[in-house]
């Protein structure tokens, strides 16, 4: 079967058949990142170039890996050092890149919506590297082919992401690829941090962590992101690490084999306990590794599929 | 069978041409000190498997053996798009070893090409040689094989077909267009 993407811009719009082949792709990838030489020449003379308009360590330095490895060129261009702080529009700043010649545009935006926006308007396949709150689509084939890695399926799995469901690209990603997987996913958060109606997308809500993550397969935690919301949502952080923090008594209720995810980065203390964090249950770093693989896999298909379709 | 095809090898024969291929092997190698084989997905994988067992019945040695997945080395991303990508799994080093690189068929040569490529990431083989169940012709790269079970003479527009059961080589067939 064959690859009809031109753009990643979210998992909404993939089907299970196209997830099952980029995580097989992946699998295959994953060989070469434990050679001693981790470079293959699959795309040679492509030109990737990773715009970040948000700040990022993990998901840039993945993609610049994962584009290295595969002989390809890859500029980084971050948006506090380049013109955008001189005025230029985001459309003018793609139109721009455009006319040196990329293959492929990996963007990351704090607005909704812009990398879609993008799609529509240049010629160079895009991928989201996560727009606001919207969808984090590489982030969430990561942790599908990290769960599939230590479980040996997806489907039937129960998965319990809990956090700031709102404001959370990661959740809203995990949530459409997971259900078309076969998986049931709980949402678990404060009340002021789940948004209303999200269970016509097939979850369960919860706001009650025990009964969220009793008996899962997979327990996920998300981050507090204390830079954008503020103090507004929570009393305070202790309250929040009391009643919604992941520590070996409450992980003591999922099944016994359950693993522990995180798509970084961590506050200890608040969302995990350290004592989880580094515990045998841990996939953490498994995630960060899978996450090479998985976005070689997505640049190679998106550089070699049918570009009349998008 | 359609009237377009015609066997070129059939059990026993693919039989006879892989025992004859083990001998020659091993001959020309001295025997199996530092010989390794690697099969390209997925026909020359199978092949592969009989060379060692054969190799096995008559030194009593099982040599390592390997898998190549040469997708990720192909010239041709631009117009033939992504193909799926299969697992490289060469759980040995290659450093030193003398590589038996196995296919069904030789064609072109350019899967050949990508192969070395691939293996020549992987490490720095004393040698590779080259054994084939079938040479077709119209080389397009100057690549040939060391051990040939049947030299074919066939026109670009037929087709070579190997069929196996059950992982096991069990016909050559020629297609007319």
């Amino acid at each position: 079967m064959s690859f009809r993407h031109k753009h990643i811009l979210g998992t909404e719009q993939l089907s299970k058949e196209d997830i099952e082949l980029i995580l097989d792709t992946a699998d295959s990838f994953k060989e070469i990142n434990s050679r001693e030489i981790k470079k293959v020449p699959t795309l040679r003379g492509k030109t990737i170039v990773n715009l970040f308009y948000e700040a990022s360590t993990r998901t840039r330095t993945s993609f610049e890996i994962a584009g290295k490895r595969l002989s390809a060129d890859t500029i980084n261009m971050t948006a506090s050092t380049s013109s955008v702080t001189k005025g230029e529009t985001l459309e003018d700043t793609a139109r721009n890149i455009e006319a040196m010649k990329p293959d492929i545009l990996v963007m990351r935006h704090s607005a909704s919506g812009a990398p879609h926006y993008l799609a529509e308007r240049i010629d160079c396949s895009v991928i989201n590297a996560g727009d606001g709150a919207h969808e984090h689509p590489s982030q969430a084939l990561l942790d599908l082919l990290t769960i599939r890695q230590h479980k040996g399926k997806l489907e039937g799995l129960t998965v319990a992401i809990v956090g700031d469901i709102s404001h959370s690209r990661v959740a809203r990603s995990d949530l459409y690829a997971m259900t078309k997987m076969g998986m049931r996913v709980r949402l678990c958060g404060p009340g002021t941090m789940v948004p209303p109606g999200i269970e016509k997308l097939g979850a369960e809500v919860f706001t009650n962590m025990d009964e969220a993550i009793r008996d899962a397969d997979v327990v996920m935690m998300l981050r507090i992101q204390l830079e954008r919301q503020g103090k507004t949502l929570l009393p305070s952080l202790r309250e929040y690490a009391r009643f919604y923090g992941l520590n070996p008594t409450r992980l003591a209720l999922a099944r016994k084999d359950a693993i522990v995810m995180h798509p970084g980065p961590m506050n200890r203390g608040v969302e995990i306990s350290s004592y989880v964090a580094d515990g045998e249950q841990s996939v953490i770093l498994g995630q960060v590794e899978n996450g090479v693989a998985v976005r070689m896999a997505l640049l190679y298909l998106v550089a070699g599929g049918d570009q009349s379709e998008a | 069978m359609a009237r377009n095809e015609t066997i070129i090898l059939d059990c026993a024969g693919i039989n006879r041409a892989l025992t004859r291929i083990t001998h020659e092997i091993l001959e020309r190698n001295k025997g199996t000190s530092g010989l390794v084989l690697v099969g390209i997905r997925t026909g020359g994988d199978h092949l592969a498997r009989e060379l060692r067992e054969r190799i096995a019945d008559i030194e009593g040695v099982e040599i390592p053996l390997g898998t190549v997945d040469i997708t990720m080395y192909r010239d041709d991303l631009g117009s033939r798009g992504s193909l799926p990508i299969g697992k490289t799994d060469i759980p040995f080093p290659l450093d030193d070893q003398k590589v038996i690189l196995v296919d069904d068929v030789l064609f072109t040569g350019r899967t050949i090409r990508a192969a070395m490529d691939a293996l020549i990431d992987i490490g720095r083989p004393q040698s590779i040689q080259l054994a084939t169940l079938v040479d077709r012709g119209h080389r397009e790269l100057p690549i040939r094989a060391d051990y040939v079970g049947r030299n074919v003479p066939t026109s670009r527009e037929e087709s070579i077909q190997v069929n196996f059961d059950n992982n096991c080589p069990v016909e050559v067939r020629l297609v007319k267009p």
